[in-house]
């Protein structure tokens, strides 16, 4: 094989990329879409501590949907036309959904008493129409749009599947960010959301290579699928960890934060799994993502930014977290 | 109805929402800069005095979190409306559009979003002096994010430093790109429209205070402050106006063709104070004209000749928006000129003190809150319809680049955002009202998050006001 020149490789960085931007999305940005679709289950006052907890984070969990879609805007332009045209109702879904969330998110205490309800509705609404949006699209994009009876039906289950993941990233999350009464009642969540997001997933593991002949060849080959196979197989340990670990003494005191920790990992697996069944689409069967990049000059000049931003971005993350770290029960309004 | 127009109209109701925010965020981030540099210059020397600026930082920082939160949501609508309305633009313009935009993700992200929580809540966690710089960073931030937005859009109207290879622009003078013609007068038009819409809404969110006989330590301060600002920016104002409208005929005359009414190449052109430009019929109806005052505008001599937009057939853009538009921008500028060269020398005469002034200069400041919104939007509007029915003027057309998506899907969603903008707007500006009423609450508030105590539980500042 000859050697990779940089302006052949520069599209291939993109592509990572805008896949770390897309997971850091979907991890941080699903955790607290999950809490805003659990708000409907808590009382007024725990209402109020779920608001809390994914108040620190939320705004800069979503300029990582920003940077993604941005990425894809600017170093794929081809691969955005077809994927925004595609995409176009469920993107307008989305985005309605995640307004009404960040308005409902900074004006349900703002406003007058007799409002709160509504905002509170209006952020369990928004967070619920997002997820489903976000999994419609996901399953789009996976089958490659393709047409005909099964692909929608594809789309639909993982726009169930979806929020389920992220419901259950969100009670995990309050696992780990809360205490006493409101814990228990984020365990039960996340126990009641564990079977629904574990059978989704098996059915789309299962469905994924029935609805798309290139995943079905680069996965069922034989010295690959042996290898291939430590994906499953982790992903199913780490949940069954989960699981075990909600039923257990320790996830009340010292490991509350490893179910969380282990759905990031399962989200990891998934991403890497996706990223080996499409390389090198962009566009799975339509684009690659050298015939989908812009021109190595405009990469370049971006990768520049992207090497001086992109640190400073994680550093300011981390810092944000260091400085907001804890139980947010502790956080009383006074 | 026409696709095209459809999805003008949507990205158009899109971009108009978003920018409404910004404009706020990036004037009043540098207010802030000035209150807390008022109270730590005055700590020592006059605490009474300083507490106000104090109570001021503390107000108006709560008012700048929900309004930078609605930038953020509304700007990440549009991250995706460039690819669901104008797909071709990036494929044709990439090359210089995407560092562009890029940059402007970038850098915007990393100064005003790392710095904002630190701005925020950061106080008593960081030093006094880290707290500042924070706060300038933040306020540096969204003038940086103006520049690169500016320039790209600029570079939409006067495009330069490009070639052309096979169809696909290509980057060749980043310096001529991003300095190209028009960029130096919209920056400014920009940030001073920018700075005059935050000089109002301080002034009328403080006037409203003052009759309803709250925030007695902030708001007389606020009040001068931001009338003085507002004085000296507004002529100055005008005057960029002016020299961006010549910069305009220069570049594109067809624009200053339909912002004027003029159908036919004129020497000397009259001023129409009003007319109905009618494109069916290409001429006007109810003309009311001032003979050579336009040639004396646009071109500073009696006999100036003016382009019409018959010079151009269908190079121009639709005339009737593009001239009410700019009436609008234009007589929301003399009312602000008037309003506060007033208001400021009333204040004065009532020697800075609010209980003072006449009920009615306070109703009329309170009634201007939002008047650097109107004229903004309808300069955007000027600009931006002028350019039509080119997205890269005199190279691309709108028509060129539209998505195929369906005119009836296109008008459906157009439909949900009218809809839900409406809303916001109405529940954004009732929150305004609302907190105004009740400084107290929110000055409380907002020093229990300086204290980093648990109301900082909420980055987004917004958690807190469960007293007020």
């Amino acid at each position: 094989m000859e050697m990779m020149t940089f302006d052949t490789a520069l599209p291939l960085i993109f592509m990572a990329l805008m896949g770390v931007a897309m997971l850091v999305y979907v991890v941080s940005d699903g955790y607290d879409l999950g809490v805003g679709m659990l708000m409907h289950r808590a009382t007024a006052e725990e209402k109020d501590v779920l608001v809390a907890s994914i108040g620190p984070y939320w705004d800069a969990n979503e300029t990582w949907l920003v940077l993604g879609i941005g990425i894809l805007l600017i170093a794929f332009p081809k691969a955005n036309t077809i994927v925004s045209g595609e995409l176009y109702l469920p993107i307008t879904f989305m985005l309605v959904g995640l307004i009404l969330r960040g308005v409902a998110f900074d004006f349900r205490v703002k406003a007058h008493d007799t409002h709160k309800t509504t905002w509170d509705r209006l952020f369990f609404i928004g967070s619920t129409l997002a997820s489903v949006a976000q999994g419609w699209m996901l399953g789009r994009y996976i089958s490659g749009f393709g047409t005909g009876w099964n692909y929608p039906l594809f789309a639909a289950a993982i726009a169930l599947a979806l929020p389920m993941a992220y419901v259950l990233m969100g009670a995990t999350w309050l696992v780990m960010k809360t205490e006493g009464a409101i814990q228990e009642k984020a365990i039960g969540w996340a126990k009641t959301a564990w079977l629904p997001m574990v059978a989704g997933m098996v059915l789309i593991s299962m469905a994924t290579p029935w609805i798309s002949q290139t995943v079905r060849e680069r996965w069922f080959t034989l010295p690959a699928l042996i290898a291939l196979m430590a994906i499953p197989l982790l992903t199913g340990i780490a949940l069954l960890a989960v699981r075990y670990l909600l039923g257990s003494k320790a996830v009340r005191g010292p490991l509350s934060w490893l179910p969380f920790v282990l759905l990031i990992l399962v989200f990891l697996l998934g991403f890497l799994g996706l990223a080996y069944s499409i390389y090198p689409y962009v566009v799975i069967d339509q684009l690659t993502v050298w015939q989908a990049a812009s021109s190595p000059a405009a990469l370049k000049l971006i990768l520049v930014g992207v090497c001086i931003s992109v640190p400073a971005i994680v550093w300011y993350t981390a810092f944000s977290y260091r400085v907001f770290r804890g139980k947010t029960g502790e956080l009383k309004y006074a | 109805m026409d696709a095209i127009v459809l999805a003008r109209t949507q990205f158009a109701a899109n971009i108009t929402f978003h920018i409404l925010f910004p404009t706020i965020t990036v004037g009043l981030a540098w207010s802030l800069l000035f209150f807390r540099w008022r109270w730590l210059r005055g700590a020592s020397r006059d605490p009474a005095g300083a507490q106000g600026w104090l109570d001021a930082y503390r107000f108006f920082t709560k008012v700048f979190a929900i309004t930078f939160a609605m930038g953020v949501v509304s700007g990440i609508t549009m991250s995706f409306q460039f690819g669901t309305n104008w797909p071709g633009f990036m494929e044709k313009v990439g090359d210089i559009a995407g560092p562009l935009l890029g940059y402007e993700v970038l850098t915007a992200f990393f100064l005003e979003a790392g710095f904002l929580g630190i701005m925020l809540f950061g106080h008593g966690r960081v030093s006094e002096k880290v707290h500042f710089l924070s706060t300038f960073l933040v306020a540096f931030g969204t003038t940086l994010s103006t520049f690169w937005i500016l320039a790209l859009n600029s570079w939409m109207q006067t495009p330069a430093g490009y070639e052309i290879v096979d169809g696909v622009f290509r980057a060749r003078d980043w310096v001529a790109i991003v300095f190209n013609p028009s960029f130096p007068y919209r920056l400014t038009h920009m940030l001073l429209a920018s700075t005059l819409t935050t000089a109002f809404l301080l002034a009328g969110l403080s006037a409203w205070q003052v009759l309803k006989g709250v925030g007695k330590r902030s708001a007389p301060r606020v009040l001068r402050y931001a009338l003085t600002v507002a004085a000296i920016a507004i002529p100055i104002q005008i005057f960029v106006g002016d020299m961006h409208g010549l910069n305009t005929l220069e570049h594109q005359p067809q624009k200053v063709a339909a912002m004027e009414g003029v159908w036919d190449t004129e020497s000397p052109a009259p001023l129409l104070l009003f007319a109905i430009p009618d494109l069916k019929e290409r001429k006007n109806h109810f003309e009311v004209p001032i003979p050579y005052l336009g040639s004396l505008i646009l071109t500073h001599s009696l006999h100036g000749e003016i382009k019409g937009m018959n010079a151009f057939r269908d190079r121009h853009p639709p005339p009737l928006p593009v001239f009410m538009a700019f009436r609008v921008m234009v007589g929301m500028g003399m009312l602000m000129l008037m309003t506060s060269w007033v208001a400021l020398w009333a204040y004065r005469r009532a020697q800075w003190r609010p209980e003072r002034l006449s009920r009615k200069i306070l109703w009329l400041l309170a009634g201007m809150t939002f008047s650097g919104w109107i004229a903004t939007v309808a300069g955007w509007w000027v600009t931006e319809i002028g350019r039509q029915p080119f997205i890269v003027y005199g190279l691309v057309r709108t028509s060129e680049v539209a998505s195929a998506v369906p005119s009836t899907m296109i008008l459906a969603t157009l439909v949900l955002y009218l809809v839900l903008y409406a809303a916001l707007i109405v529940a954004y500006v009732a929150v305004l009202k609302y907190m105004a009423e009740k400084p107290d609450a929110v000055i409380e508030d907002t020093r229990r998050d300086e204290r980093g105590t648990p109301a900082g539980a909420s980055m987004s500042p917004v958690l807190s006001t469960r007293g007020g």
